[in-house]
């Protein structure tokens, strides 16, 4: 077919360049740098407690993030479904840390956090706080990725929810729905899935955190999650074998987070729908 | 009434977060025009100085080169590359297509530390990591899709019968695509080519792990000089910061020409 | 059964005003339609009515007690909207239970009423369906069943048949109207087909720009129009400016150079004022009579076949063109007399800017 020879340069690229590796990845991890072909990368990996830890360390960075970011996008998202007052300016500056990407956010919050910023600044000023740390360890991280995350969160739940046709939630009213029960019985069934797959997109960003839990986080310690991990091995022990083998473990840490959010979703839409005494889709 | 307070606190959360993205940007601004600035509201004295240092000890100039070629041959192939693709993925149903499109979506959902590290072995082995070429193709990895993605809509909204007509009146079919489905999609194309432009301006990962002496882009030597923080006066590193950000500003303001921003992230579609 | 809905209400939108003190009093059991043309407010005056939108100034009462208050979902009322608004997450059946549901009504109770709904509009059988698998007519039929199966006092239609094909729309309207019978609803019904308007409604309202132009039965509209606008919307294709010569009763005579009509008036009209004379083309007819007032004699310009008969265009001696309705086939070309008869021609005060 002629027509097929339209896709060939881009499958080939991706082929190439994407799934090779990938597989190249997985099968240099299983041939550790001592040689042979075994699982001692991941062996060594789940015994070595400084190694293990980043497991922890990252979901405990990632889990919460994610449920804040989602729960506040969402809220934020929704009440502006009607349109609001300086809708495009608000939307316009919430792009302004996505496209400016990790870095430069991860700077300015060492700034503005930092002790001597303008936060602590105001804080010390009104005589209501020490001058306390926010950057450089937990917290840090934590609202690097808020500020990254929340806005590319809420613009697609908001692109999602301005999709849905305001009649239904006016004809739910008129049929004597209240604001919560046309949220409940309405909205949430529609909004659901895009909420699901938004939340799936920041866990696994939120999973692979690097450039924040390095500039505004404290990689050697607290902050060390598991991309720093693989990226150590790799670019700092040059052993490519155990960096793959830490890549792969954080692609099935990513992989078991979706899957959880796949399962909650098929969970609550069920129950959603139920109620109404209506059978699954 | 409810209503009311519910509203107002959201309204209240999204000012306090706006006003918090100003601080963050903010901060970089003033410290980049700062001679010193130590826990005062605002510097003593304000110098410009700090941008011909940065940019002498980064060598920005360099660093600049190296972005934009990376930006525009990887804007350039991705749309080369994407642009048949899209058509035929608007145009044509075939078996496979699900997991084709599923290949495709891939590299915009697994997270580039994930894959960039078996990415970054392979093309090291290969000796392309390290170099310009290298940092090309690991960014077009991702950049590829998403112009395929970005573009799919504007291809499958020109109407199928445009081309009939083109037909009919004697245009080949080199000559339809190039009188007809080209000139229409423009916008699309312009849309995509902003988008991938901008994306690959601030693609941070796969950058840096590809990226050796002489082929890093400003992203990550803004990376390395945060890092090294203390080696050089934050007001430079700053100052490095703010002519990033007028870069990828410079492209953002056209691409918000052409989208809203809720297009800038994923689109999710909805199926009723 | 509610024995009065009453409204009076103003809508700006900005410094747009959308409904200009838009006042109306309907009696239970009435169908009212309001008829208008696109963004005259119709809409706007439905949603103010089931309080989805507030207005700038008014009340509404029903039965003489304030309801402007009222949030939408206490208000009881039943609304169709334009494009169904069928919620796709729910099947056919639990679309029509959703507010039944949220009324608490027992579980036997609700599936029994769903089950009469359905076989009210005659979709038996389709209670497990998704909206999306049905046609347009059968979604249409699941929102009236849904609207009606809460016993709404009152009903609002907004522009319901507007996204059917032509054969379906004249279905729907016949069950429509059996089931406003059947049921004793007290229904606002909106429209911009006048055809719809008028074989439907107990009343019609004809609203422009926000405002009130006329009201009445249907009759009344189609025969006794009050305005250009009005006569324009039912149908009446001819129009020729004249000037008033005389009045005697309730018929005046009027003339511009060659052409004098003697028609009916609705509005009182003296001599001198300026006026238009408006007559369907269904209502002109061929003659052997002399030329006098009345009677025109013109060249067939254009005919068009259309069935029953045949749609013929005439242009008359002096400039105008008539557009009449003829049993006959003409030729183009040929001379015709024809006469316009006085109880038919109806002469309206002449409106500026209107034709
Ligand atoms: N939210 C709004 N803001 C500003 N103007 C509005 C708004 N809603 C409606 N309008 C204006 O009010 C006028 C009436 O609108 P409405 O929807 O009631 O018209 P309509 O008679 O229902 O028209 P159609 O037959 O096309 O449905 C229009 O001119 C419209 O532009
Ligand atoms: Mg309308």
């Amino acid at each position: 077919m002629r027509v097929v020879s339209l896709l060939a340069p881009s499958v080939a690229y991706l082929l190439v360049m994407f799934v090779f590796p990938f597989a190249y990845g997985v099968l240099l991890s299983l041939r550790p740098k001592g040689g042979g072909v075994s699982l001692a990368n991941y062996v060594a990996f789940f015994l070595d407690p400084w190694q293990a830890r980043t497991i922890w360390v990252t979901a405990s960075i990632a889990v919460p993030n994610t449920l804040l970011t989602v729960l506040l996008a969402l809220i934020v998202a929704y009440a502006m479904r009607g349109g609001i007052w300086l809708e495009r300016t608000i939307t316009t500056m919430l792009v302004l840390p996505i496209a400016l990407g990790t870095v430069l956010v991860a700077e300015g919050i060492n700034g503005f956090y930092g002790p001597k910023g303008w936060l602590n600044q105001a804080l010390l000023s009104l005589g209501l706080a020490e001058p306390t740390r926010l950057t450089h360890n937990y917290t840090g991280v934590m609202l690097a990725l808020f500020v990254q995350h929340f806005p590319f969160c809420f613009l697609m739940l908001l692109g999602y929810i301005s999709g849905i046709d305001p009649a239904l939630e006016a004809s739910a009213r008129v049929l004597g729905a209240g604001p919560w029960a046309v949220f409940r019985r309405v909205m949430w069934p529609l909004i659901a899935p895009g909420v699901a797959i938004a939340g799936a997109l920041v866990f696994v960003m939120n999973f692979g955190v690097f450039p924040s839990a390095v500039l505004v986080g404290q990689p050697a310690g607290a902050t060390r999650t598991i991309a720093i991990a693989a990226y150590q091995e790799a670019f700092e022990h040059y052993d490519m074998s155990m960096a793959s083998a830490i890549a792969v473990v954080m692609g099935v840490c990513q992989l078991a987070g979706l899957a959880v959010i796949l399962f909650l979703r098929r969970r609550m839409a069920g129950t959603g729908v139920a109620t109404m005494g209506a059978g699954k889709r | 009434m409810r209503g009311r307070l519910w509203r107002l606190a959201v309204f209240l959360f999204v000012v306090g977060f706006v006003l918090n993205l100003a601080g963050v940007v903010g901060h970089v601004l003033v410290s980049s025009l700062a001679r010193r600035w130590f826990a005062t509201p605002l510097p003593g004295a304000l110098t410009t100085e700090w941008y011909a240092y940065a940019w002498r000890e980064f060598q920005l100039d360099q660093v600049l080169g190296v972005t934009l070629t990376v930006a525009g041959t990887v804007t350039a192939a991705a749309l080369v590359l994407g642009f048949p693709a899209a058509y035929l993925l608007a145009r044509h149903d075939f078996r496979g297509k699900g997991p084709l499109l599923l290949l495709f979506f891939l590299p915009l959902l697994v997270p580039q530390m994930t894959y960039g590290i078996p990415l970054a072995t392979t093309l090291y082995r290969y000796r392309i990591g390290g170099t310009v070429a290298g940092v090309i193709a690991a960014n077009l990895v991702p950049m590829l899709p998403l112009a395929i993605f970005v573009l799919l809509p504007f291809v499958e909204q020109i109407s199928v019968s445009l081309e009939w007509a083109a037909r009919v009146h004697g245009a080949t079919r080199l000559g339809v695509v190039r009188r007809v489905i080209v000139p229409l999609a423009l916008p699309g194309l312009l849309t995509a080519g902003l988008l991938v432009l901008v994306n690959t301006v601030a693609n941070f990962e796969l950058t840096f792990l590809l990226s050796g002496a002489g082929s890093q882009t400003l992203v990550v030597a803004l990376y390395y000089a945060v890092f090294a923080a203390g080696m050089r006066p934050i007001y430079s590193v700053d100052a490095m910061a703010v002519i990033y950000m007028a870069v990828v500003l410079a492209v953002l303001v056209l691409a918000l020409r052409l989208v809203r921003p809720t297009q800038m992230v994923f689109r999710l579609d909805r199926r009723d | 059964m509610i024995t009065s809905l009453a409204f009076r209400l103003t809508k700006r939108f900005g410094a747009k005003v959308v409904l200009d003190d838009l006042a109306l009093e309907v009696r239970g059991r009435e169908f009212v339609t309001v008829l208008g043309p696109s963004g005259c407010g119709k809409s706007t005056a439905l949603n103010l009515l089931a309080g989805l939108t507030q207005p700038t100034r008014g009340e509404i009462r029903l039965d003489g007690v304030r309801i402007d208050g009222l949030p939408p979902e206490r208000r009881g009322f039943g609304m169709v909207f334009q494009n169904y608004a069928l919620f796709p997450h729910l099947t056919v059946g639990a679309n029509v239970a959703f507010g039944l549901v949220l009324r608490g009504r027992g579980k036997a109770e609700i599936a029994e009423r769903v089950r009469r709904m359905l076989e009210l509009v005659r979709l038996t059988g389709f209670a497990d369906r998704y909206p999306g698998q049905l046609s347009g007519g059968q979604q249409q039929r699941v929102a009236i069943a849904r609207a009606l199966a809460v016993e709404p006092r009152v009903l609002l239609l907004d522009e319901p048949l507007s996204n059917l094909d032509a054969k379906l729309r004249l279905e729907m309207r016949g069950e429509i109207k059996r089931l406003h019978a059947d049921l004793g609803l007290t229904s606002i019904y909106v429209t911009h087909d006048q055809a719809e308007a008028l074989s439907l409604s107990d009343r019609i309202v004809i609203l422009r720009d926000g405002r009130v132009i006329q009201a009445g039965t249907p009759a009344e509209i189609h025969d006794r129009p009050q305005t250009v606008f009005v006569a324009d919307f039912m149908g009446y294709r001819n129009f020729f400016p004249l000037t008033v010569a005389s009045e005697e009763g309730d018929t005046v005579l009027a003339r511009a150079g060659a052409l004098a009509l003697r028609g009916r008036t609705v509005v009182p009209l003296r001599p001198g004022d300026a006026a238009v004379a408006a007559v369907r083309p269904e209502d002109v007819e061929t003659t052997t009579e002399p030329p006098g007032p009345n009677v025109v004699r013109g060249t067939v310009r254009l005919t068009e076949y259309l069935g029953r008969e045949h749609g013929v265009e005439v242009a008359l001696e002096g400039g105008p063109t008539l557009t009449v309705r003829l049993a006959h086939p003409v030729t183009v070309g040929s001379a015709l007399a024809l006469r316009l008869p006085p109880e038919r021609v109806v002469i309206l005060p002449a409106e500026d800017g209107a034709r």
